[in-house]
């Protein structure tokens, strides 16, 4: 998957982000019954975490909340030093080097905005600008680029608190884009959005990737994000990676079943043909599971020559059961 | 001075934004002013009932009082935000100006950069004018004069970066600060002879608002101190400045590593 696939390379063609046996606790005070003191206790919120991610890559980051994925990002981010374990992002020490590192990557929080409110779009890209110190025609050229791609030409002079939640998306991931970061880090981009919006923004991130090899770590809630962006991804639970691999291989890993649904003439007693088990009748419509990995076609053939069958459709597994199965046995 | 280039930028932004609603800023503005005006006035009461205060005529209040509120204007303006720094945390603000290739300390100071002190600015310049007709000026006296309000502000500065840095800790300690920040600005209102002699060696040592305006003051006025503090003192007012802000810009470090550390 990743180039490097044997531990860190320091030197030599490493890949852009390298994480290897991460740990990160916290210290926190609890108020335990029949103390005075409150105790404190350490909280383990990222441990034996390893992962590369080779430049261009588009690589989902997913768990359920307090998994540990923004933990991840801050300190990938040099917003948090890890308590153990080794960073690096560029084959810079992101914590240490936190404001060299800055000028390379883009962050954007999806839920907090970093644009001026009562200003208009342009005003803050022309912030950024100075901030990066981004040279006047790579900024003109990206500007131009980004507004076209992003559809929000006629919205530059438009203040921010005018512009729809979809545009000020577009408009935060623009501003995080025009210094031409290696990386990009999006913490649920797509939240809140409505379906136009989502989509038009996932054309985008495929057309940044495709265009530039910006390289992409995404977490998010929404698995359609991961299904159209991703080719790879890390599954988080408790502070561990749980997953970390192809979509398609999640399912196979995920021990998932496929499930035919059989529509028959009259009701009937619960269909017994080998390789399916019955999971629901409801009146006609039975529900039959059968692994994911196996081939429907004799199980259907079986169904249709021992029963009256009116319709028969196939269900594939849904992406979120497999998470929820990974979640729960992860431990 | 790139830094500086990147504070003015920010803050212009700012100015800009909160010109969207003139009102409001204007309002802001006169409402500030004629608050703080109330302050003088206050002492103006004071001082028709009285000959003197501590030996110091009115004029002379006006002259601590001027160069002391003006320096604590021009501090509070150059730091707008960083009083907030613990609603910065919660909020995640801060983490969000952490991936910005500009130094926090220039990004929080310029955030929310307003004009809220502009009427102090004047009403303090007011009274410092007027105050300042009093004085025999000499070439050393007006040098003086203007190192101290440049080192006032850098003190003022340096306290509330200084005390900000206590929300790294503890988030909510706002009013602690404050004791340190404007309490120290409020003494420096009066001559410091008024109070015992512990305090203006606490004021001297520890929180050192004295050399805001009360040695250079003493000079400018060609004014014994009645503590019989050292002549040097009044021209060390640069040093205090030099000192508390590098002791701020120690502590602003020491609290951004805290927080690198523990996230919260």
């Amino acid at each position: 998957m990743t180039p490097t696939a044997q531990g860190p390379a320091p030197h030599g063609p490493a890949a852009l982000i390298e994480v290897v046996d991460l740990e990160r606790t916290f210290d926190v005070r609890r108020r335990v019954e029949g103390r005075r003191r409150r105790v404190r206790e350490s909280v383990v919120a990222v441990r034996d975490l390893s992962f590369e991610v080779a430049a261009g890559e588009m690589v989902g980051y997913i768990g359920p909340n307090g998994a540990g994925k923004s933990t991840t990002i801050k300190m990938l981010t040099g917003i948090l030093v890890p308590t153990g374990g080794h960073v690096r992002v560029g084959g810079l020490d992101p914590s240490r080097d936190r404001v060299e590192l800055a000028r390379r990557i883009g962050v954007v929080f999806g839920q907090r905005s970093t644009l001026w409110w009562d200003l208009p779009l342009r005003d803050s890209f022309d912030l950024l600008q100075k901030m990066y110190r981004i040279p006047p025609q790579r900024y003109r050229a990206n500007l131009d680029r980004f507004v076209e791609l992003l559809d929000l030409g006629d919205r530059l002079d438009t203040p921010v608190r005018q512009l729809s939640l979809g545009q000020r998306m577009r408009g935060d991931i623009a501003a995080a884009l025009l210094h031409d970061p290696e990386v990009l880090y999006l913490d649920e981009p797509t939240i809140g959005l409505d379906v136009v919006s989502k989509s038009r923004l996932r054309e985008f991130l495929r057309a940044l990737n495709g265009e530039r090899g910006t390289t992409l770590l995404l977490t998010t809630h929404d698995l359609q994000d991961i299904e159209a962006l991703c080719d790879r991804v890390i599954v988080i639970d408790r502070g561990t990676a749980v997953y970390d691999g192809s979509l398609g291989g999640l399912h196979a890993r995920g021990g998932s079943t496929r499930t035919l649904v059989v529509d028959l003439v009259d009701e009937a007693a619960p269909i017994d043909v080998p390789g399916a088990t019955v999971r629901r009748i409801e009146g006609p419509r039975q529900w039959l599971s059968f692994p994911s990995d196996a081939s429907a076609a004799p199980i259907v053939a079986a169904v249709a020559s021992a029963y009256d069958v009116a319709d028969l459709s196939i269900q594939e597994p849904a992406i979120e059961d497999v998470i929820r199965d990974l979640y729960s046995r992860g431990a | 001075m790139r830094h500086l280039r990147t504070y003015v930028q920010i803050a212009w932004l700012w100015i800009r934004a909160a010109w969207q609603y003139p009102a409001s800023f204007v309002l802001l503005a006169v409402g500030n002013g004629l608050v703080t005006g109330l302050d003088f006035v206050g002492l103006w009461i004071m001082f028709a009932h009285l000959r003197d205060l501590a030996g110091f005529a009115l004029h002379e209040v006006a002259l601590l009082y001027g160069s002391a509120s003006l320096a604590l204007a021009l501090a509070d303006t150059a730091i707008s935000s960083v009083e907030r720094i613990g609603t910065y945390i919660r909020t995640g603000r801060l983490d969000q100006m952490m991936t910005k290739p500009v130094p926090l300390l220039v990004q929080v100071c310029a955030d929310q950069f307003s004009l809220r002190r502009l009427g102090r600015l004047t009403q303090a310049g007011v009274v410092l004018a007027w105050a300042g007709t009093y004085v025999e000026w000499t070439p050393l006296r007006a040098l003086v004069a203007v190192s101290m309000i440049a080192s006032g502000t850098l003190v003022f500065f340096g306290l509330f970066v200084g005390f900000s840095c206590v929300q790294f800790w503890t988030t909510d300690a706002t009013e602690f600060a404050n004791a340190f920040t404007y309490g120290g600005a409020t003494v420096t209102q009066y001559p410091l002879s008024i109070f015992p002699r512990e305090v203006l060696v606490g004021l001297t040592f520890v929180v050192p608002v004295a050399f805001v305006n009360w040695y250079p003051c003493l000079y400018l006025l060609g004014r014994t101190d009645p503590f019989g503090t050292p002549d040097a003192f009044r021209f060390a007012s640069p040093l205090a400045a030099l000192v508390t802000v590098g002791a701020a810009l120690l502590v602003w470090r020491t609290g951004v590593r805290h927080y690198t550390s523990t996230g919260s």
